[in-house]
């Protein structure tokens, strides 16, 4: 009986530890704020001598220092030129990416809209001197000052490129083609179990950009601005599509694969993954439809607790130069910040693919934003829905 | 030198104590501080919350979280969804697993049993990436599945539930027939002889010899099976389809809302205390 006893307990330790240790970190103490109201951070006038190391948080893809590829490497040259060392971490998801720079050991980050606002409110992302990045000058205009990466006229960060999320359907079974996000909401029910969308809260945001054409009375402005009305539609729109949902997808390749086996046959994508799966045989087609559609832009932002801020800027001018813009830009799968990178791509129509340069196309896409309380679209007389309350409801419509 | 490490051992010779705390002290630190300490982490964290906009952990007491895990219909739902997903692995692996052992226990020549043994265990040295997303391959549109049961007029369960606890019961199958399979060797033939001598036939002796001797070693595998599905968020992200397990919960959780994520940790934890109690019972732990 007494063996039995250790024994249980010695099982019952062992069962548990596994979930413990999903839940025992832990994050410094609470600096809250509420709102657009960004601390007053002073950006630098001049840059000093370099440091002589950066520590980076980026996407896969974004820093690439040959060892997973001896082709694909920028930051060598990189560190040859300024004898900055670099040493980067890749983070998983944007939630990753603010808690990281939280810890404050980190100088710069490859921030997406739905990360970026959050770490200009918290003052953990200082405002960027542009003038102190010499490249910046070439960056699409349409990049600049945008409600994801700057405040007032005020630039955090700089831009590092952008893409947008695209109608993709299997040319053989789904016809008539679509022009439509129909496909996957209205008419999603005619390839029931074949539907697939991306796997995220944010995710939302395009059923909202479909309901701001389809139903007019919603007067929906911004995707990302939802009163409590709005959003409620959204998310009944997306459990009515769960229905027809045959899997989620937030890993490229899982959708590739999908889109080659035809377990998949309509849903959202991305370029890249759309090229992928067109090399790799699947008869696809990808498109923007008609509402538009929604997007991400990554912007390169300063910690405001950077112990190596001159290396940081010299990191920001080196990833939107032109030739290493061009490079990252078709590793990754997007289209470039730097307008002179175009002429630099190995793949000679690369910026017409990606429409790198075609402000009409991309002014039909709205950049994924941190929704937070204070509505975006500027409405005062109403309170909007938040990012953490997009987290619930995004669980439930899955069920 | 030698005489400080004699007397040193006189020492401890003659203060069979001090023996015992030494010995047992690293082991019991372990036990307590990574243990016992990252649960009871895990626990009090539960009970903290986040500011809505930073995601920070306010360490303000509050049994908010909990509130919302007994109330919120969608949390419910998968939790049970979750066990029941459990409990369906472990019954399709004890039916499986239990004419296997049998076969590689007692019918199967003696000089062949250990190779079958390591023949069943051979999956164990694959990743288990690599196995599950075969079964992605397997289950998939015109896959292999489909392609068996394509004759019969069906087609195969594509990605979701049924998909989920497949793929489950084939990675975790080996944990239950290693214990039956051992259970089943050394039961004493006298047994069976005698049993057949008082003229039960197969399926009494079956009933009435082999499965109450046998029943805590099914008992002690299910304590694999259960708590390994329950614990599992990577296979049915790749084979569950659209399905969400309470690992997938937890793990939509640990960024943006730590505190919750941990609350949600704290069901399995409760549902394999409140499994390995009921499997005390059956003697289960004992033939671990």
């Amino acid at each position: 009986m007494r063996l039995t006893r250790t024994l249980k307990a010695a099982a019952a330790a062992a069962v548990l530890v596994a979930a413990a240790a999903c839940g025992s970190s832990d994050s410094g103490n609470g600096s809250s704020s509420g709102g657009l109201n960004p601390p007053d951070l002073k950006q630098p006038s001049e840059l000093g001598k370099t440091e002589g190391r950066v520590n980076l948080i980026a996407w896969a893809g974004y820093v690439e220092d040959g060892s997973n590829d001896p082709k694909v490497n920028w930051v060598s040259d990189f560190e040859k030129q300024t004898g900055c060392q670099v040493s980067s971490k890749v983070a998983a998801s944007s939630d990753e990416m603010v808690k990281l720079m939280k810890t404050g050991e980190y100088d710069a980050v490859s921030a997406s809209g739905d990360a970026s606002l959050r770490l200009i409110a918290s003052g953990d992302a200082a405002p960027v001197n542009t003038d102190l990045v010499p490249n910046y000058k070439d960056v699409f205009a349409g990049l600049k000052n945008g409600s994801w990466n700057s405040v007032d006229g005020q630039m955090y960060g700089i831009p590092h490129g952008r893409g947008a999320n695209l109608l993709m359907y299997n040319t053989d079974k789904v016809r008539p083609a679509p022009t439509s996000w129909a496909a996957v909401f209205d008419d999603a029910p005619k390839h029931k179990g074949h539907v697939t969308a991306y796997d995220s809260p944010i995710y939302i945001a395009d059923a909202a950009l479909y309901l701001k054409a389809t139903r007019p009375e919603l007067k929906i402005k911004d995707p990302y601005a939802l009163d409590q009305k709005q959003f409620d539609a959204a998310v009944d729109l997306l459990k009515k599509q769960n229905a027809s949902i045959g899997e989620y997808w937030s890993d490229y390749l899982k959708e590739v694969s999908a889109f080659k086996s035809g377990d998949s046959v309509v849903g959202t994508t991305w370029q890249v993954i759309a090229s992928l799966a067109a090399d790799e045989g699947a008869k696809v087609k990808a498109f923007v439809p008609k509402e538009g559609s929604t997007g991400w832009s990554d912007t390169w932002m300063v910690s405001s607790k950077a112990k190596h801020p001159n290396c940081a800027y010299k990191w920001l001018d080196w990833i939107v130069s032109p030739k290493v813009n061009a490079q990252v830009a078709e590793y990754f799968g997007e289209a470039p910040a730097n307008s002179k990178a175009c002429a630099l791509t190995s793949d000679k129509n690369f910026c017409t693919t990606y429409h790198a340069s075609d402000e009409d196309y991309w002014k039909r896409i709205a950049f994924w934003n941190t929704p937070i309380e204070q509505c975006l679209d500027g409405r005062t007389d109403v309170k909007c829905v938040p990012y953490a309350k997009w987290v619930q409801a995004w669980t439930e419509i899955k069920g | 030198m030698a005489r400080t490490a004699g007397r040193l051992a006189g020492v401890l010779h003659r203060h069979p104590r001090l023996r015992l705390t030494l010995l047992l002290t690293a082991p019991l630190l372990w036990l307590a501080v990574l243990y016992l300490g990252s649960l009871t982490v895990l626990f009090v964290s539960a009970f903290w919350t986040t500011d809505s906009f930073t995601s920070q952990v306010v360490k303000v007491w509050s049994t908010d979280n909990f509130h919302a895990l007994l109330t919120t219909p969608v949390y419910r739902q998968v939790v049970v969804r979750s066990v029941a997903v459990a409990l369906a692995v472990t019954a399709l692996c004890a039916v499986i697993a239990f004419p296997l052992a049998f076969y590689t226990a007692r019918v199967a020549k003696p000089r062949w049993r250990p190779l079958l043994v390591v023949a069943i265990l051979t999956p164990l040295w694959a990743s288990y990436l690599v196995k599950v997303y075969a079964w992605r391959l397997i289950l998939s549109e015109g896959g292999l599945a489909d392609w068996m049961l394509g004759p019969f007029g069906t087609g195969g369960p594509g990605f979701g539930l049924p998909a989920t606890v497949l793929t489950l019961t084939y990675l975790w199958l080996p944990y239950m027939v290693l214990p039956i399979h051992t259970a089943l060797a050394q039961l004493p033939s006298g047994l069976l002889d005698a049993s057949a001598d008082l003229g039960a036939r197969s399926w009494r002796t079956f009933r009435s010899v082999v499965l109450p001797l046998v029943l805590p070693s099914v008992a002690a595998g299910s304590i694999f099976t259960f708590s390994l599905s329950l614990g599992d968020y990577i296979t049915v992200q790749i084979v569950g389809g659209k399905t969400q397990l309470i690992g997938n919960l937890v793990y939509a959780n640990i960024e943006l809302n730590l505190p919750m994520a941990a609350a949600l940790g704290t069901v399995p934890v409760v549902v394999i205390v409140l499994y390995l109690l009921l499997m005390r019972r059956t003697g289960a732990l004992s033939s671990l």
